[in-house]
């Protein structure tokens, strides 16, 4: 019990700390990097939460695609970093502000309503299927069509990402396969008689 | 069973997830002349949110709120996509991202 507790104090203060140092890191490249590490400590939070199927996808989904792709935009784009935290003071009171007041909003909510959420929990189902077996059996199930909408929201995403960053380039030469198939023997390859002793001219 | 430092509950949970959704919120105020960083801040309130749903669901015995993590994990990462793939045609026709740079529809 108490080296779960530990756990989640672990957690949830490196995930703090490094969601901390994402805003404030000077580097964007720095700021990923804690990006993946804050992903990590929540992926742990959930595995104490009992759900390590979706701790297994954030791993997988969040720090081997999303971060990856914030990693790779990062050092494509050829940007003056040494300017990038300047107006970073002038917006610091208003921005502290903000979080704070935020803040305390959602702890006086939480205070407030979360009390008696014992009693609205379903009865544990004491089973031998693991928390994916579990998922698999409604998700490929009562959320079907949910499911397959999700897949759809995925390959419009993939579509516009691939025709926004496309670009023609000139001078590419590419495959014309109506050419290809347009050559015939006639002209392409010629007949020459060649003396001997004088090679083609 | 009552939330004290010693037994971690649900409340514990949901105050972390409301941490880190500030973080995110303040990201987005602080850094304005980086639109990466802003969509990183916007990746951790989704992570918060996250993390509310699947607290719920492990402490209401209901897989639901899993479910939904699932999908909210799926649309964060075709916003991705999509916000850095704008970003980099941004880029190539203006040669920065700076936040206050982008006014071109005068909004």
């Amino acid at each position: 019990m108490i080296i779960g507790v530990l756990l989640f104090y672990i957690f949830s203060a490196v995930a703090v700390i490094s969601a901390l140092a994402v805003v404030f890191a000077k580097n964007p490249v720095y700021s990923v990097l804690f990006l993946i590490l804050c992903f990590f400590n929540v992926a742990g939070l959930f595995v104490l939460l009992g759900a390590e199927f979706l701790a297994m996808l954030l791993v997988i989904v969040y720090v081997g695609a999303v971060a990856v792709l914030f990693l790779f935009v990062v050092m494509m784009l050829n940007i003056d970093y040494s300017r990038a935290k300047e107006g970073f003071v002038k917006y610091l009171p208003v921005g502290l502000g903000i979080a704070a007041f935020l803040f305390i909003e959602i702890f006086l909510m939480l205070k407030a309503s979360v009390g008696d959420v014992a009693s609205l929990a379903k009865e544990k189902l004491e089973s031998e299927i693991t928390n994916t077996e579990a998922i698999g059996q409604v998700l490929y199930t009562d959320y079907v069509y949910i499911f397959q909408l999700s897949g759809i929201i995925l390959l419009v995403a993939m579509i516009g990402a691939i025709v926004l960053s496309h670009r023609t380039r000139d001078g590419v030469r590419k495959q014309v396969i109506a050419d290809q198939l347009d050559r015939s023997k006639e002209n392409t390859v010629k007949i020459v008689k060649v003396k001997s002793g004088e090679g083609v001219k | 069973m009552v939330d004290t430092l010693y037994n971690i509950g649900l409340m514990h949970y949901l105050v972390v997830a409301g941490i880190l959704f500030t973080i995110g919120v303040c990201g987005i105020f602080l850094n304005r002349k980086n639109v990466i960083t802003i969509l990183m801040s916007i990746e951790l309130m989704l992570l918060a949110v996250n993390i509310n749903l699947v607290s719920f669901s492990a402490y209401l015995n209901d897989l639901t709120g899993q479910i939904f993590a699932i999908f909210i994990l799926t649309v964060a990462a075709a916003e991705a996509a999509i916000g850095l793939a704008i970003l980099v045609v941004y880029y190539r026709n203006k040669g920065s991202i700076e936040v206050e740079d982008i006014k071109q529809m005068k909004g």
